[in-house]
């Protein structure tokens, strides 16, 4: 009843079209690129400003209706699913560059741009936006912030934390703030960016642009087996380069890619490693001779360079286009994303390679090898009876494994809906209310994003201002109550 | 509608910023993945409603989400059998079923075409004053005034021209309709350029309508029809490859094995359809290129970049001219609106996609725009006339060759 009423009165802040209540048309916005979680929203909205975006939020407060924010619905771990009792606010029209300003290097954007187009608009002038996500040409920079989004580049040049300046955000009872990294105080702008939409919408955000650097090379180098480029891995990092990426591939996943893109990687590997350096002219040919020596030195049976841009994005796009592209050699999979540390990766390889033989269910591997964040995909025909639920059970012990060697269960995808049943096998309680702490500053009343990253019913009416007793934390000595 | 071409999507977004509408609106529904998603609705039992229908129609059908797609969806195959549905399942407004009933008795058809041209060829100054006016009465129908162009005289094709020079091929030449009708001296520049690179260039003038306006707006019987004409004329002119130098009749003939069926489709793949710009890279240069100082901006017609692949050939061959300056569009991937019948039936969407495409053409700067389609020259011209900057130049790729072989600057 509140959702119809409030319907009524959002149509009356919003311009004409901008809310869909067609029950055809809602169903279109039941998932996002997870598509195993899906609920039809209540209503879409479908705003054009950060005061549109605050109207409606305070209206969901006036009705205590939840509400869920999506850029291009592009997320895998079910960040955006809707709430069939709440508002799914839609920014996907909210696609302008505001403001480029290359001698302060920084970019003002809406929350609908998508992360390629800010580079697209500031590459002819030398500079780019760091982060990139392998769908980058879709996704949006708002859910890049809510998902603190990384991208193959990020083991030199970090996650989206590190390029955002200042954020304007609409805050869960509907106010319009700026959170900015110089402010002094609590770093609320470092807690907002990967809040997975639980502590507001992000309605502006000011990017850091980079200098595109001096010189990129790029090498290809193919392996006989996992085992060999793992090493090679271990040996560049270790020998104290750090490769503005490394990215591996084993052999289902090359197939997949070769079926969707023909990307031409050497025939006969059981992996491929790319390898990107970029900085100074001198600096980078003086490094590039190291990483050809130690991929040599650990089997690299071949190696390519790419002698230009094309070549570059011929290398790229076989591992920018891996998780689509195994829609060719699979009628069902699962993104995973884990994370562990890098010197764990051929213990947790072999393990991953013991459960698909074990399951009857392939996994292929795709990883920035770099940082140890692992992404297999886990394959299966959602025809055949039982599939999917060991597909589940495989994804599920992969996470299992990462946390058993002490990494973590998302890299980069974030917790969503999809992992918030693994939070307590990470955390303690303990933990888990320390961030009750944070969300229920920012969202006393638990409307933004509810049911997203943590487990239910972990909900803030049972934690802080109410909670009886003395903290856990507080009890430990861990922290001090003022 | 197929559902195992529906399942093949993932959902993974990738097609959204390559798809007009969406880039126009950014709504899941007029996206090829909202589509999709509809598809589904509707295969596994939800009724065909007027909404779906409508997101449906507003598709151009420009399939540069197939190029897009990392998972191979065959959305091109998908839109075909979702128009058929609905033409099967839609009741239509009757002003809209009257429209098009009207179109597609229409253009399919040289000879009408050609009778409705003389009405078309309005003055630039009446057009101009009874514009408003038919805009207001049926924004297609003024759609459709603005886009006739003012046509030249048109020259007669012979049924066969000779080879200049030693013989290197024979090869069939389809005329198409608007192609023919419209743009005659685009066909004259064709079998000229054939000729002059050493082809035998055999006109069937039975042949007709290709099917591929038929095919596109969901009318399978027609098309076949058009399709079986088409491949029966050119066997009887004994070509085995057939030369097409309209974007749209080239992606639907290449498509015919697949919709026809038995022994037709077998008939269908006996004959090769190839795409002028593709055959001349492939036959490689005989004839001497004389320099035509010009800056060109080459647009891609859809059915060209994403239903063919080609690409390359037409810059190749444009930049091979000594002389000329190829200049590149931006968003060259993004539809210019036209997609053959889609500026007739959907002109609001068209026009804005139409202006957007003349803003980034005239940005360019360039002298002379060229593109392989009728149908996307027709409606960046009417669009840059619309802006009311100064005209820009345009031309079909084979015309632009046609000088430069030819040794003139004078573009027929």
């Amino acid at each position: 009843m509140a959702l119809n009423e409030l319907v009524r009165r959002v149509a009356g802040v919003l311009p004409a079209g901008a809310v869909i209540t067609d029950p055809v048309r809602l169903r279109t916005y039941e998932c996002d690129g997870l598509t195993h979680h899906r609920v039809v929203p209540g209503v879409v909205v479908l705003p054009e400003s950060a005061e549109q975006i605050a109207a409606v939020v305070r209206l969901c407060n006036e009705y205590g209706v939840p509400f869920v924010a999506r850029g291009a619905g592009t997320g895998l771990s079910g960040g955006a699913l809707p709430r069939t009792d709440g508002v799914l606010i839609v920014t996907s029209k909210m696609r302008r560059i505001l403001r480029v300003d290359l001698e302060n290097r920084r970019a003002v954007v809406e929350p609908g741009v998508t992360n390629l187009a800010i580079t697209e608009a500031v590459r002819e002038h030398g500079y780019y936006y760091a982060p990139d996500p392998s769908s980058q040409q879709v996704c949006t920079i708002g859910g890049n912030v809510a998902e603190n989004s990384g991208g193959a580049h990020c083991l030199k040049y970090g996650f989206t934390v590190n390029h955002v300046l200042a954020l304007e955000i609409v805050t869960p009872d509907g106010d319009i703030v700026t959170l900015d990294a110089d402010d002094p105080g609590y770093d609320l702008l470092g807690a907002f960016v990967g809040s997975e939409g639980t502590l507001g919408i992000t309605t502006g955000v000011t990017v850091r642009l980079s200098r595109t650097p001096e010189t990129v090379t790029t090498l290809l180098a193919a392996f006989e087996n996992i085992e060999q480029g793992g090493q090679a891995v271990s040996a560049i990092i270790g020998g104290g380069i750090v490769p503005a990426a490394i990215e591996m591939m084993d052999a289902l996943a090359i197939a997949a890619a070769e079926a969707a893109v023909a990307c031409g990687y050497p025939a006969g590997a059981g992996a491929v490693l790319i390898v990107e350096l970029d900085g100074p002219e001198a600096e980078v040919a003086h490094q590039f001779a190291e990483v050809e020596r130690l991929c040599r030195d650990s089997g690299a049976f071949e190696l390519r360079t790419a002698a230009g841009p094309q070549e570059r994005a011929a290398i790229w796009k076989g591992r920018k286009s891996a998780f689509a592209a195994v829609g060719r050699i699979s009628p069902a999979y699962i993104v995973q994303d884990g994370v562990v540390p890098r010197t764990a990766l051929p213990n947790v390889l072999a393990s991953i390679d013991r459960l698909s033989a074990e399951h009857g269910i392939r996994v292929a591997n795709v990883f920035h090898a770099g940082d140890g964040n692992l992404h297999p995909l886990v394959l299966f025909d959602d025809a055949e009876p039982g599939a999917e639920e060991r597909a589940g059970l495989v994804s599920g012990r992969i996470l299992d494994l990462c946390i058993e060697h002490g990494g973590s269960i998302t890299g980069e995808h974030g917790v969503g809906v999809d992992k918030s049943r693994y939070m307590p096998k990470m955390f303690t309680d303990d933990d888990l209310d320390t961030m009750q702490l944070v969300r229920c500053a920012f969202d006393p009343r638990g409307l933004s994003n509810p049911g997203k990253v943590f487990p239910t019913p972990r909900l803030c009416g049972e934690v802080p201002g109410v909670r009886r007793g003395v903290h856990p934390l507080v009890e430990s000595g861990r922290a001090e109550q003022f | 509608m197929d559902p195992e071409l529906i399942n093949d999507c993932v959902h993974c977004g990738f097609c959204l910023p390559t798809c007009p509408t969406y880039v126009l609106w950014g709504e899941e529904m007029d996206s090829p993945r909202g589509r999709i998603h509809l598809m589904r609705q509707h295969v596994e039992g939800t009724p065909l409603t007027d909404e779906m229908a409508g997101h449906f129609d507003a598709c151009l059908g420009c399939m540069a989400c197939v190029t897009a797609c990392p998972s191979g969806v065959r959305y091109d195959r998908l839109i075909e059998q979702t128009r058929a549905e609905v033409e099967r399942e839609h009741v239509r407004e009757p002003g809209d079923r009257a429209l098009r009933e009207l179109v597609f008795q229409l253009f399919p058809y040289p000879r009408r075409l050609r009778a409705m041209r003389l009405p078309l060829r309005l003055s630039a100054g009446l057009r101009r004053r009874i514009a408003p006016r038919l805009e207001r009465i049926n924004p297609s129908l003024a759609a459709m005034a603005d886009l006739a162009p003012e046509s030249a005289g048109r020259p007669r094709l012979p049924r066969r021209v000779r080879a200049i020079g030693r013989r290197r091929a024979v090869v069939g030449m389809l005329t198409g309709c608007v192609q023919g009708e419209f743009f005659p001296q685009v066909n004259a520049a064709t079998a000229r350029v054939l000729a002059m690179e050493g082809c035998e260039v055999v006109i069937p003038p039975s042949q007709g309508c290709c099917g591929a306006l038929s095919l596109h707006s969901g009318r399978p019987e027609q098309a076949g029809r058009f399709a079986r004409r088409t491949v029966a004329a050119f066997e009887r002119a004994g070509v085995d490859t057939v030369v097409v130098n309209a974007a749209g009749c080239g992606s639907t003939m290449k498509e015919y094995a697949e919709i026809l069926d038995g022994e037709w489709a077998e008939r269908a793949r006996a004959i090769r359809t190839v795409d002028l710009a593709e055959y001349l890279v492939e036959l490689g240069p005989v004839a001497r290129r004389h320099p035509l100082p010009l800056t060109v901006a080459y647009h891609d017609a859809c059915h060209l970049a994403h239903a063919q692949g080609v690409r390359s050939q037409p810059r190749a061959l444009l930049t091979a001219i000594p002389g000329l300056e190829l200049r590149e569009i931006a968003e060259s991937a993004i539809c210019c609106g036209s997609a053959g019948t889609y500026n007739l039936f959907q002109p609001e969407a068209a026009r804005e996609l139409g202006e957007r495409k003349a803003e980034r053409v005239l940005a360019t700067g360039a002298d002379l725009l060229v593109s392989a389609n009728p149908g996307c020259t027709m409606q960046i011209t009417s669009a840059i006339r619309r802006a009311g900057t100064a005209p820009i130049r345009v031309a079909h790729t084979a015309q632009v060759l046609d000088a430069s072989l030819r040794g003139t600057e004078r573009i027929a």
